[in-house]
């Protein structure tokens, strides 16, 4: 494919002695391919966080492929009730991804429902269970595969201004995330990490719970720009598009000056 | 759809000053169990936790056995147990017992477990006075509300509020000070005490190798309930037991810093029995009522059951980001936030207000800093399930489910989802009922799909370079 | 009534434990599988700074502590405690040992519950002994006895107990690690962490609402 001599192109450029030791330890050479599942969200509504995060990873000398079947986790339905739906929508993930090796996701949320829920849904399935136990071990979201995987913290992206990090519940809560995109951000140079107070109380998204109770979900957003305005910040960053589409969405409703980046974005800023 | 929640939501979120007070309140003590449970004051934090989990859970799947052995135990040391199916039978056995003993007064210490009984409505309409002495409890009885939270019962309430109530009910003179209004409680509660013929009290463990009753507390109206009246009756859920005193090791470790930050309550009392030979004071007959009331529902689900491990120490409503919105009372049973999620729908039945499971953002706060690691989102999400799954048997919520039912199958198949993602209806049928990107826009904006998708930009690049 | 009452008694009793056992497809007279030992843990700390601990904790709380050598030193602390003031004391030993007894503004030496009762509504201060002390937490532990009842601790505004050292304990594990079971010693435990106190009304941390609003700790 025609991406794979670019890639090699970037190996070339890229100090490959410092990363890549868990893919391919003492090699120079080929790296691992990761799978992209840049989830239903980001491939809808911000697919230049799918397009930052793809460049990241090839500076960084990964080939990357884009399972072309690939739509959604499923957790859309899980989450509102309805495990069979998302069973259904879980099974075509797992065979769309079924043969990679590393699957690499920019919602830690997203990560979650694959690699925890995955095994409730099909608890009485023991052929898709599992599937669902093999292909875990092989999901990472973004920015713990950049620190785990890669083994980078700074990914050689600058950045002008002032940021804070959004915590991500499903992130930090069910997948652990919390000092790994905090280190990456503080190696990008330029870039000013302001944290807010509490940076982990939840920005009210909750998939379906935002619609079924705005205003409940919608006070949550305010609370959390309140946190966020106190910073004086004018970018937040998070792991999840999710979260930031609910922040920003209140935010541009209060007509602030503030916008919201995945940190796939901002790793990707030169 | 998922039924409907409380009208009143919009009113609480729209009042300014309560929503200050709860923020405030939640706020005071997060802070207060935050500096409690840090790793160089407790640092085996995580372990405790664990350890309660495993003890609660222990207990619960061998319920029969520990509350055969507390029965036995209570009895060994003088002490009465009665086992209750439901409300009407403990008002039946405290009317019965009152009027045998010629009693009138009963003082009572706060206790979720009669709030979920009705007990003081149930026994004034039989002539009797029964009057709560925890100051907050105090203060909602004459105010005719119930519990906003179940540590900090009357923390909606200002000063101001107060003083309203106390000079409605007490003929006092307007009081707005704080300190003076406890000292025009104390006085009126103290006559109470001194008259009362039975105290009333929960437990917040039952500790089966002693026969004993645990309470905490911080005011001492729990103890002067305890030892001033000659009968002292405990009301106590069965699912309340541990089986050693020496479990509460870790359990009393965890319930003051969790509920307040505090590494012990002030006072904690361990009772088992009436007052022994030669003792001056302390109550002649001691009686435990093990109450039922749908908990033998709740343990029948091997998953579900561990909703009983709570020890109600409230940290999971100060930490919950929907409780600090709503508040207690929107909340359609006396226990609110996170775990009066998960445990209304198992008493009352998941189409009673199927609304409640859903009203939840799943951010796990509460699972975080529950004592006990009790999963309640997970357990959520399985009432959700049961939810539409009961709804369906019901013949509703049908629109829902199609509209599901259309989005797996578009998700399934890769060119459908392309097609309509290409005019942008890819989220259309996610959405629970018409008009959901009004409610989105309610609120917030209403964010743009991207002109170019993900996948149709990787098509694009595909081409060699 | 009373009669009925207990039939009903006997019934709801087989119902709720049938329930119980139901749910749990367990068959009646089933044992559980076995427990793990307690968890206790026991701090290895000098024994003689336990007593610095307990004071500092102690007054963190709010309480006032004294230490003295010898049990002759507390009369004179409590005749100034107890300047202008009414006084009950429990029928510990150890206080009369210590000569508090003796005091002009004490009253001790009650056995009839309703003149206990009526001493202690009217009394300034309750003295007592304790039968444990905390370490680590600050806290008294009385275990009601004839000796120690109950409402001296608890119906007049202040609170004195007056204990030797020898019965300070570094935590709650260790008490519990003490007195493995104390149903089998006492009806009644109290630990007792801290002046009576409330923050129902706004937070707002007030102290005394029902029990003592002063405590103090005269340790020998
Ligand atoms: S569910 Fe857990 S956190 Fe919530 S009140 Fe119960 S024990 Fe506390």
């Amino acid at each position: 494919m025609g991406e794979e001599k670019g890639n090699v192109k970037w190996q070339m450029n890229q100090k490959c002695a410092t990363i890549g030791f868990h893919a391919n330890p003492g090699s120079k050479a080929v790296k691992t391919r990761v799978s992209l599942f840049v989830t239903c969200i980001v491939d809808q509504v911000f697919p230049q966080v799918g397009i930052a995060m793809t460049q990241v990873l090839e500076r960084l000398g990964y080939p990357v492929d884009f399972p072309a079947a690939q739509t959604c986790c499923g957790q859309p339905a899980f989450n509102s009730g309805y495990p069979e739906e998302a069973g259904i929508v879980a099974r075509h993930f797992l065979n769309t991804f079924r043969d990679s090796e590393y699957i690499v996701v920019p919602s830690g949320s997203c990560a979650s429902m694959i690699v925890h829920h995955y095994t409730d849904i099909f608890a009485n399935e023991q052929k898709t269970l599992e599937q669902a136990r093999s292909i875990a071990p092989r999901v990472w979201e973004f920015s713990r595969f950049l620190i785990e995987v890669a083994g980078v913290e700074d990914v050689g992206a600058s950045f002008d201004g002032v940021v804070t990090y959004h915590d991500s519940c499903h992130s930090l809560r069910e997948m652990h995330i919390k000092e790994g995109p905090r280190r990456l951000l503080s190696k990008v140079q330029g870039l000013t990490l302001r944290e807010m107070e509490p940076a982990e109380e939840c920005c009210g998204f909750g998939g379906t719970f935002s619609v079924k109770f705005p205003e409940v979900s919608g006070g949550m957003a305010r609370t959390k720009i309140e946190s966020i305005l106190k910073t004086e910040a004018g970018t937040v960053v998070s792991v999840d598009s999710s979260c930031l589409m609910q922040i920003q969405g209140a935010i541009d409703r209060a007509r602030l000056p503030i916008r919201t980046m995945h940190l796939a974005e901002v790793l990707a800023g030169r | 759809m998922t039924g409907q929640p409380s009208e009143t939501i919009n009113q609480t979120l729209g009042d300014a000053r309560l929503q200050l007070a709860i923020y405030s309140a939640t706020n005071r003590l997060m802070t207060h169990r935050a500096g409690a449970v840090r790793a160089d004051l407790l640092p085996d934090y995580q372990e405790l936790r664990t350890e309660a989990n495993q003890l609660k859970k222990h207990t619960i799947e061998h319920l029969d056995h520990y509350l055969e052995l507390f029965e036995k135990n209570v009895i060994a040391h003088g002490g009465k147990v009665v086992y209750c199916s439901d409300s009407q039978e403990v008002a039946d056995f405290v009317l019965g017992l009152a009027k045998e003993r010629g009693a009138h007064l009963i003082v009572k210490s706060k206790s979720m477990t009669t709030e979920e009984i009705h007990f003081n409505e149930r026994l004034e309409k039989h002539g009797l006075e029964a009057v709560e002495t925890d100051l907050g409890e105090y203060i909602l009885q004459l105010a005719h509300q119930r519990p906003y939270h179940i540590v900090a019962p009357a923390l909606h309430l200002t000063r101001y509020d107060v003083a309203e109530i106390f000079s409605k009910n007490l003929g006092v003179e307007n009081e707005v000070v704080i300190e003076k209004q406890t000292k025009i409680a104390r006085a009126a509660l103290r006559e109470k005490f001194l008259h009362a013929d039975i105290g009333v009290t929960g437990a917040n463990f039952l500790v089966a190798d002693s026969g004993a009753v645990v309470v905490v507390e911080n005011e001492g109206n729990a103890r002067l309930t305890t030892s001033a009246p000659k009968i002292h009756i405990t009301v106590a859920g069965i699912e309340k037991l541990i089986p050693r005193a020496q479990d509460l090791g870790v359990f009393l470790t965890l319930l003051g810093r969790s509920a307040t930050g505090q590494p012990l309550t002030v006072y904690t009392s361990f009772l088992s029995g009436p007052r022994r030979n030669g003792e001056i004071d302390g109550p002649d007959e001691f009686y435990v009522v093990l109450l039922d009331n749908g908990r033998t529902k709740l343990l029948a689900d091997p998953e579900k059951r561990q909703s009983l491990y709570c020890i109600r120490c409230g940290a999971c409503l100060n930490h919950c980001p929907v409780y600090r919105k709503i508040g207690g009372h929107n909340y359609p049973w006396v226990y609110s936030g996170p775990i009066g999620a998960i445990i209304t729908p198992q008493f009352h039945g998941v189409l009673k207000d199927p609304w409640l499971p859903f009203a939840s953002s799943l951010c796990g706060a509460c699972a975080e800093v529950c004592p006990v690691k009790i999963e309640i989102p997970k357990l959520l999400l399985k009432l959700r399930s049961e939810v539409t799954d009961a709804q369906r048997r019901q013949g509703v919520g049908g629109v829902e489910r199609l509209a599901f039912g259309i989005w797996a199958w578009v998700m399934t198949h890769p060119r459908i989802y392309l097609m309509l993602a290409r005019i942008g209806g890819i989220f259309l049928p996610l959405l629970p009922k018409v008009g959901p990107l009004g409610k989105w826009a309610s609120q917030r904006e209403v964010p743009k799909l991207a002109k170019t998708s993900f996948h149709q930009w990787w098509k694009a690049r595909e081409v060699p370079k | 009534m009373v009669e009925s009452a207990r039939g009903a008694q006997v019934n709801s009793r087989e119902v709720v434990l049938g329930n119980v056992r139901k749910a749990l497809d367990r068959a009646a007279g089933l044992l559980p599988t076995t427990l793990t030992a307690p968890r206790l843990k026991i701090p290895i700390l000098d024994r003689g700074r336990y007593t610095t601990l307990f004071g500092q904790n102690f007054e963190k709380l709010g309480g006032k502590s004294f230490f003295v050598r010898e049990p002759r030193e507390v009369a004179p602390i409590l005749s100034e405690l107890l300047q202008g003031k009414r006084a009950v004391a429990s029928n510990a030993p150890f206080l009369a040992a210590c000569g508090i007894t003796g005091l002009p503004q004490v009253q001790s030496g009650f056995t009839d519950r309703e003149a206990l009762r009526a001493a202690c509504v009217t009394a300034d201060v309750g003295i007592t002994s304790a039968d444990y002390a905390l370490a680590e937490t600050g806290t008294l532990v009385m275990l009601s006895s004839p000796e120690e009842p109950r409402l001296i601790s608890l119906l007049p505004p202040v609170h004195i107990a007056v204990f030797p050292q020898s019965r300070m304990l570094a935590n709650l594990d260790e008490l519990l690690a003490v007195l493995p079971n104390p149903a089998e010693q006492t009806s009644s435990m109290v630990l007792i962490t801290g002046p009576s106190r409330t923050a129902d009304i706004e937070q707002i941390l007030v102290r005394g609402v029902h029990g003592p609003g002063e405590i103090y700790a005269v340790i020998v």
